[in-house]
């Protein structure tokens, strides 16, 4: 038996790292009973232990609490925690549709931050009801006024009565399950028209294979039918439905209105896509939900093993990620400089280095990462056009007609004292103005700019120059063209291809500089001297050299030094293979890793 | 000696024994030192040294010695009766070659300068002396107890008594110019009579000078200076008759040192005393091993148990490739690759010994040897790791 359609609210939180989205739902979860304190560990939304350290969510997850409200009755209340991350826009958008409201919690005593906005607006694209909430209001820094004009000012909500509350302390937590029953709206659904689910997420379970997280729109979902993927047309029969509690509980069906889950014997989470429709097999529906989109890879780069044996166990670990991330795409690259390894596609740069981090962690890998890429579409002489994933493939100049790269539209939220720094960041970084306003004393700037600025080492660059005050979001504009070169690093006159890049001719000449420079600290001597070289095309526009070692040499060496002198050169024996031999010249692993990573000077 | 030894050895065998006493530790040496303070028995320690020959010829009989090396510490200090009586155990438990050499290290102080005679009648013919330094002052940087002086007496009095002697200096110095070291290397080269060792100063972690360097107060030569000091001491030594043998060794021809040849060459050893290293083949196995080195728990273990020995590995033929190529390509003379085939079981890598004969980092001599090159030799290390590889 289902809850009836008016006594179902779902929502979902939006924040900014670190302004108390996790803490909230531990509360609000602690508050209806959903788990004892015993089995509550801090921020039980947050299961992976990425996400749970970096404070981010990755999957979206959801609880169903039952809560009875002041007036006596009984609500099902459904949190879908969404992701919170640029990256994952389209899943945020997606988490998002499958509710009627969200709460904005904002940080008393920091503000609004870009990435708020940002999903502010995804979620008034979806027509959200949207409860205010301010937090850690017991913070001696907390300026309740402040933050309640600047929520008016910046994103144009009504904070006149926005909920204080501090979700650490307790404060204000009922207040907060009483907008969610009061102020947000109830579901709508037809619980005869026949079945129309929008498939929200999904993940890979060691235990139950592929779980299908979903929202009922119409119609209802039962164990042992027979539903239909309506973009894929795969259909499957289900085997458990059920709920979260945030413990898998089994229900045997869903009404219109509800969240939960469903298993059925899907083999990978890339069978089943985000935004789909599911319906029922034999009496589906005549259209589906609007907003479906596939995942769309928009940064790329090479992953290779440290140790040229672990290529197997790379592939079988990308293959394990993927089952569960069917946003991530790989396929085998072979690089001179770097020996086999993989071309992977992320959503982002935070998917990059989740998935990384994932590799090195949960796999136990070592792993080299080229610079990130974006895509580029070219236009050759001949009028094809192609997209460019792999600087190391690009065509030759002369061949080239145009190329374009993507642009987005960045949203920078900034005190005032860091302004003058980030715009000439921006600047730098071949931006386009397009909104500077105030808030208060902090300033939100929106600038146009070149995606591969961004992925080479803006962040950090951002980072540093503000003192971690700057907040920074982006969507993805258009592509333009843009006046790139490839600019190739030569060691010993041997050309290095993990180390190419396409840069904007006006910095080509700059970064090539810095490379060699780095390079040059990196590579250690050999007995002969190394030239290194930056190119563009055939032009050297930057040149270092590495004098050959003069003085290596162990001055005394008798009966009693041969063991310590051997297990040293075994040392010496077992870092030469860590090291790729390139051309007469070896080449550590370290360098490659050290050298592409430009954000540090 | 069976057939299936002489497989991994080549029939040389030593005998290393070490006195771990010195009268002051001196802030560059890492070697297994002890000074102590107070008297101990030195009768008992000799008889301790006794035992342990007498088990190592029971786990390595079948060999004839060819050399003995007392080394330190400060062997020296050790009065020249306890020297003879460890000889003669050696003689006993193992034939010894006629013409076997018997080496003693001795410090120039006057007080060890006298023993030299003593030294001479229980049977020890080549003495090799820790000068340092030809000038006071480095002299006491280095923590040397002696003078320049004593130290000239002391190599002319071994001279007059020993049939062959040598003694050592340390030199790019902290502050050391090389016009400076050159007069001092002539003035060396004046005094020495067929053998010299000369070893640039190395700074080794656990010394006081490793923590002076670390702090920023020791001014060591840069790499490139290191490499000037070490071509024209090659210069000038060669033109004064007396060329390099080894990296650090100098010597008229057959005035070489030959128990450390041994080592070099990858022969045998025995090493008695506390934390003495040896390499010997047994079962046609090559064994590395080493002693106890504290000296009083040495002593302690020796009389309990009839020997010292607390490390006994079996080295593997990969281990052994690598020891004989560390060793052996620190000579002039090179190494016999088909050597280095025999023991490691692989042969040495063609597109190596391509690439560093093209960059004029070693050669192979008409009689199949390789060796390092002069431009080599300074940066022996590194050629010596990619011929390993």
């Amino acid at each position: 038996m289902s809850t009836s359609l008016d006594h179902i609210r779902n929502f979902s939180i939006i924040a900014h790292i670190d302004h108390g989205k996790s803490t909230l739902a531990d509360r609000l979860i602690q508050m209806t009973g959903g788990l004892d304190l015993r089995e509550m560990k801090e921020q039980v939304l947050d299961s992976m232990d990425i996400e749970r350290e970096r404070g981010i969510t990755i999957k979206a997850q959801t609880v169903r609490l039952n809560y009875t409200a002041r007036n006596g009755e009984l609500y099902e209340l459904n949190l879908i925690d969404t992701p919170g991350h640029v990256d994952f826009a389209y899943e945020v958008n997606r988490s998002l549709a499958a509710c009627e409201g969200s709460l904005l919690v904002v940080d008393a005593s920091q503000g609004v931050e870009a990435q708020t906005l940002a999903n502010v607006y995804h979620a008034i694209d979806v027509d959200h009801e949207i409860v205010p909430v301010l937090n850690k209001v017991d913070l001696p820094a907390a300026d309740v006024e402040r933050v309640r004009q600047q929520i008016e000012d910046v994103i144009g909500l009504d904070a006149s009565n926005a909920l204080e509350i501090s979700a650490k302390t307790g404060i204000g937590i009922e207040e907060v399950l009483e907008a969610i029953v009061h102020r947000l709206p109830p579901p709508r659904g037809d619980e005869n028209a026949p079945l129309k689910a929008l498939l929200v997420d999904s993940w890979y379970d060691a235990y139950l294979g592929v779980v299908v997280l979903i929202r009922v729109v119409d119609g209802r979902i039962r164990k042992r039918q027979k539903i239909r993927m309506m973009a894929t047309g795969a259909a499957y029969e289900l085997d458990r439905v059920g709920v979260f509690t945030p413990k898998l509980v089994d229900t045997g069906e869903l009404g219109p209105g509800e969240i939960g889950f469903f298993t059925a014997s899907i083999k990978e989470v890339a069978d089943t896509n985000v935004g789909d429709t599911i319906t029922d097999d034999k009496k589906p529906a005549s259209k589906p939900l609007a907003g479906f989109r596939p995942a769309q890879p928009v940064v790329f780069c090479g992953l290779f093993p440290v140790d040229a044996a672990d290529f197997e166990d790379l592939r079988a670990a990308m293959g394990r990620l993927r089952l569960n991330d069917s946003s991530f795409s790989y396929e085998m690259e072979t690089s001179a400089a770097l020996g086999f390894g993989f071309r992977c596609g992320f959503l982002g740069l935070l998917h990059l280095e989740i998935i990384q981090e994932r590799l090195t962690r949960e796999f136990d890998l070592d792993l080299i990462a080229t610079a990130p890429s974006v895509v580029y579409e070219i236009v050759t002489t001949d009028g094809a056009v192609k997209e460019l994933h792999n600087p190391a493939d690009m065509p030759e100049e002369v061949r080239i007609k145009e190329i374009r790269e993507p642009w987005i539209k960045a949203t920078i939220l900034t005190p005032d004292d860091y302004l003058g720094a980030i715009l000439k960041l921006c600047q730098d970084r071949r931006g386009i103005q397009v909104n500077l306003t105030y808030v208060g004393s902090r300033a939100m700037l929106e600038y146009q700019l070149p995606l591969n600025e961004v992925v080479f080492d803006f962040y950090d660059r951002l980072k540093s120059v503000s003192k971690g005050y700057a907040s920074f979001d982006y969507t993805l504009e258009d592509r333009r063209q843009g006046d790139l070169v490839k600019l190739g690093i030569l060691v010993n006159d041997e050309p290095v291809d993990a180390l190419s890049m396409l840069v904007h001719r006006s910095a080509a000449e700059a970064r090539g500089r810095v490379l060699c420079e780095k390079l040059k600290e990196l590579i250690p001597q050999h007995l002969f001297k190394i030239p290194i070289q930056a190119a563009i095309g055939g032009r050297i526009v930057a040149r270092e050299t590495i004098s050959a070692l003069r003085k290596d040499v162990t001055a005394k060496c008798y009966g009693g030094d041969i063991t310590r002198k051997r297990k040293l050169l075994e040392a010496q024996k077992k870092g030469k293979k860590k090291m790729r031999q390139f051309g007469k010249v070896e080449i550590p692993q370290e360098a490659f890793i050290q050298a592409l990573k430009m954000g540090d000077n | 000696m069976s057939h299936k030894e002489q497989g991994r050895g080549n029939g040389l065998f030593g005998v290393y024994v070490h006195w771990p006493f010195c009268a002051a530790k001196c802030p560059y040496c890492d070697f297994n030192s002890h000074v102590h303070r107070g008297s101990f028995d030195e009768e008992v320690f000799v008889a301790a040294y006794e035992r342990e020959i007498a088990h190592l010829a029971e786990i390595r009989p079948d060999v004839e010695v060819n050399s003995v090396f007392f080394g330190g510490g400060t062997p020296s200090l050790m009065q020249p009766e306890s020297v003879g009586t460890i000889l003669d155990a050696v003689a006993r438990h193992w034939p010894v070659k006629d013409d076997a050499e018997i080496t003693i290290e001795a410090n120039p102080n006057s007080v060890e300068a006298a023993r030299f005679r003593g030294y001479r009648a229980a049977g020890v013919n080549r003495v090799s002396i820790g000068v340092q330094s030809l000038r006071d002052e480095p002299l006491k940087a280095l923590g040397r107890l002696h003078s320049v002086e004593e130290a000239i007496a002391a190599v002319k009095l071994a001279q007059s008594i020993f049939e062959r002697s040598s003694f050592d200096l340390i030199y790019a110095r902290p502050h050391q110019a090389l016009a400076d070291w050159e007069a001092e290397l002539r003035q060396a080269l004046d005094l020495s009579t067929g053998h010299i060792s000369l070893y640039q100063l190395t700074i080794e972690s656990g010394t006081r000078y490793y923590d002076l360097f670390r702090a920023g107060k020791l001014a060591m030569p840069s790499a490139d200076l290191a490499a000037d000091f070490y071509e024209l001491t090659q210069d000038i030594c060669a033109a004064a008759g007396l060329p390099a043998y080894e990296i650090s060794n100098h010597a008229r021809a057959g005035a070489e040192s030959r128990h450390n040849l041994l080592y070099w060459r990858y022969g045998e050893y025995a090493g008695i005393g506390p934390g003495a290293h040896g390499r010997l083949v047994r079962e046609n196995v090559r064994h590395a091993t080493a002693t106890e080195k504290l000296p009083f728990l040495w002593r302690d273990r020796v009389l309990a148990h009839g020997h010292g020995m607390i490390v006994d590995d079996r080295l593997t033929w990969e281990e052994e490739g690598d020891e004989f190529l560390v060793m052996g390509l620190r000579l002039t003379e090179g190494i016999d690759p088909r050597r280095y085939a025999e023991l490691s079981g692989r042969a040495l890598d063609r597109r190596q010994i391509e690439d560093l004969t093209f960059a004029e980092m070693i050669e192979t001599l008409p009689n199949g040897n390789i060796r390092v090159t002069d431009r080599g030799f300074p940066v022996l290390d590194a050629v010596v790791a990619d011929l390993a590889a």
